[in-house]
């Protein structure tokens, strides 16, 4: 029986408590103020995940709390801070594409805040169900905002395709930790590892594991867990696709490492294995099959594919050094991730979006500065130094070769050369295309937002050490 | 413990052949039948297990709400199952051949059942004596207490649900006459009072 003396404390829970409360009162403001409350709800919504943020870098305590479900340690404040900042982000970036597309509505801020919420959820869970809820209110407001532009078939079709898929993905989640829980007897982490480390690793929790495993891969949309992405980034508008690309990505991937670090630690030999071969499916499906696209949205989706792949080579390796380079890597990724996304925002011609990849030609004459940004990002993205993503890539690597993972690294690099390829025609077409005209002049929050990624990526040297002494904390959590 | 068994094998039997059925009867209602009786059959296992809270909810919220949903569904929907099953026998080869190797693996870590004894013993939540409490007082006071946390968030995730539901449906259509019901009651000027003849309109 639980009396006051035992209501469990809500310090580690208060900024997702603040996240809840605050989306439910914006529900409100929205139901009965109507459509012409939207900009104040949008506002309100940046604002609400700015302050969650103070509370979980000021206020929040560390500690476990509802009898060992939720845990706040020094990893989940390094994610949640990145799920927050992908969120904030991506509403800011929202904020004009939705009015012009006309598919502005208040309900759209308030979806991404209570994914938010299922995300911190995640990256907290500490328990199996407890996982399973956090992923599913975060998938179930995924699904909706990316059918949110009803009157267009690709984005219906997108979200009915994310939907059924992600169902199935949820089943065969649900059947591993199924496994896990019957032969183990815990649901709890903690209870999981004890269990596990008491003995061999029976057959049962391996089947369990593989299927928790191919659940979660489906999330952070790795090989051959895939195929729903470049459909789903192409279908949903513009600014849903950036939030897919950045926010949900960060906190599946954590939630990846809590469960498989944290949780089945003592069966590293058997995961091993798994990651590996994802890691190299995810990176050479992502290097190739992106060469043929000529969609940018598309492009972007199968970049976040190999993407997922690099940063999987880090938690293959299952060291301390591997966790940490996956927390940079997934930081790296949502600022460059971020940064892309909002130039394919500015995207516009004659009133109307364009995404082909030959409508950036000359941008560098037609807009200068943001060609410039955009290109070194995209350097960035195929991890060339000094800038952002070079770092990224250098430690998962390191990481990968001292856990003797020299295959792994091997195929890695050399699809990351691959990579390379596409990334670079990108900045042949904006610098040495003839031009196909200006697009409309990009709007101030882009500009912001393209601003920050830009000076994250090639001022990364001078960020680079606070940035790995924090994800070397935070990675000391499970070691 | 004979009775026990035969009625086991009774419920399970009818579960997994009724089961079969809702994927393979050509007639979507029967489907939803079968479903029905899928669901009576696992609630009936249920209370062989002495989980009746748990076999009335089954057949109160699955039967009495979810499988009357999928009928209306199924009967209001003009599905047209000629069109379904056009790729069926297609996919046949493929589909039928995952799931024998699906099965076969199942079957070898199914045998492969090693239970280890303590297993059983350490649940986070060992059931209480029943003959001192009810298993719906069990339920309740464990939800309510020590799983409150997941008790929230789940509904968190059905508050989602709704207002997907919501914003994917709800139009607001330009020249729609809704009725007003105060504008109804307070119309006061423009009242009047017609003697009609029989046999006219007015």
């Amino acid at each position: 029986m639980m009396d006051l003396a035992t209501f469990p404390s809500l310090m580690p829970f208060l900024p997702e408590l603040t996240l809840a409360v605050g989306a439910l009162v914006l529900l409100m403001i929205g139901a009965f103020g109507g459509e012409r409350t939207t900009s104040l709800v949008t506002t309100l919504a940046v604002l609400l995940v700015l302050v969650a943020g103070l509370v979980l870098v000021f206020k929040a305590e560390d500690g476990v709390t509802f009898n060992g479900a939720f845990v706040l340690d020094p990893f989940a404040r390094f994610m949640k801070l990145l799920a927050l900042a992908g969120s904030g982000f991506a509403i800011i970036m929202s904020t004009n594409y939705t009015k012009r597309e006309k598919i502005a509505r208040f309900e759209y801020p308030v979806l991404i805040l209570l994914a938010t919420l299922g995300m911190m959820l995640m990256i907290s869970a500490n328990d199996l169900i407890a996982l399973y809820l956090g992923l599913e209110l975060q998938s179930l407001a995924l699904y909706v905002v990316a059918a949110s532009n009803r009157d267009s078939v690709r984005s219906t079709e997108a979200g009915l395709k994310y939907f059924v898929l992600g169902a199935l993905s949820s089943g065969m989640l649900l059947y591993g930790i199924s496994l896990i829980y019957g032969f183990t007897g815990h649901t709890q982490f903690q209870g999981v590892a004890t269990a596990l480390s008491a003995g061999p690793v029976s057959v049962g929790v391996v089947f369990g594991l593989v299927f928790v495993i191919a659940g979660l891969a489906f999330k952070v949309s790795a090989v051959p867990f895939h195929m729903w992405t470049p459909d789903v980034y192409e279908g949903a508008p513009t600014s849903v696709t950036a939030f897919f690309a950045a926010a949900p990505k960060a906190a599946a991937m954590a939630l990846f490492v809590r469960v498989l670090v944290g949780a089945l630690g003592p069966a590293t030999a058997d995961w091993q294995q798994v990651i590996t071969f994802i890691a190299i499916a995810s990176m050479i499906l992502g290097a190739f099959a992106a060469i043929g696209q000529r969609n940018i949205k598309r492009l972007m989706a199968y970049s976040s594919i190999g993407h997922m792949g690099f940063a999987l080579v880090g938690l293959a390796a299952g060291t301390e050094a591997g966790v940490q380079g996956v927390l940079i890597y997934m930081a790296i990724y949502v600022a460059m991730t971020l940064g892309a996304f909002a130039v394919i925002l500015f995207m516009r011609r004659q009133g109307t979006m364009v995404e082909d990849t030959s409508d950036l030609a000359g941008l560098s004459r037609t807009h200068p500065v943001v060609a410039f940004i955009f290109a070194m990002i995209l350097f960035s993205l195929a991890g060339i130094p000094p800038l952002a993503g070079f770092f990224a890539k250098f430690y998962v690597f390191l990481a990968a070769i001292e856990a003797n993972l020299y295959v792994l690294s091997v195929i890695g690099v050399l699809s990351s050369v691959v990579g390379a390829f596409y990334y670079l025609r990108l900045v042949k077409i904006m610098y040495f295309d003839e031009p196909a005209g200006a697009f409309e002049p990009m709007s101030g929050e882009l500009r912001v937002v393209l601003g920050l990624s830009g000076l994250f990526v090639i001022l990364f040297v001078f960020i680079a050490g606070p940035l790995g002494t924090a994800a070397s904390v935070a990675a000391k959590t499970f070691f | 413990m004979i009775l026990h068994t035969i009625f086991f094998y009774l419920f399970s039997g009818i579960t997994i052949a009724s089961a079969l059925m809702v994927i393979s009867s050509r007639n979507p209602v029967h489907s939803v039948l079968f479903l029905i009786l899928a669901f009576f059959n696992a609630a009936g296992l249920f209370v062989m297990l002495g989980a009746e809270f748990l076999a009335m909810m089954l057949v109160v919220v699955y039967v009495g709400a979810v499988a009357v949903l999928f009928l209306f569904v199924v009967m209001m929907l003009d599905v047209d199952l000629t069109e379904l099953r056009q790729g069926f026998l297609q996919y046949l080869p493929v589909g039928g051949l995952i799931g024998v190797v699906l099965l076969a693996e199942l079957l070898i870590v199914l045998s492969g059942w090693a239970f280890a004894p303590d297993v059983v013993g350490n649940p986070v939540q060992p059931i209480p004596d029943m003959a001192q409490i009810s298993n719906t007082e069990a339920i309740g006071r464990l939800l309510y207490t020590h799983y409150i946390f997941f008790f929230q968030i789940a509904g968190f995730v059905l508050l989602v649900a709704m207002i997907g539901a919501i914003v994917l449906t709800l139009r607001h259509k330009p020249r729609v006459k809704r009725q007003n019901i105060a504008d109804q009651v307070a119309r006061t000027q423009k009242v009047e009072l017609h003697s009609v003849e029989p046999g006219k309109g007015i």
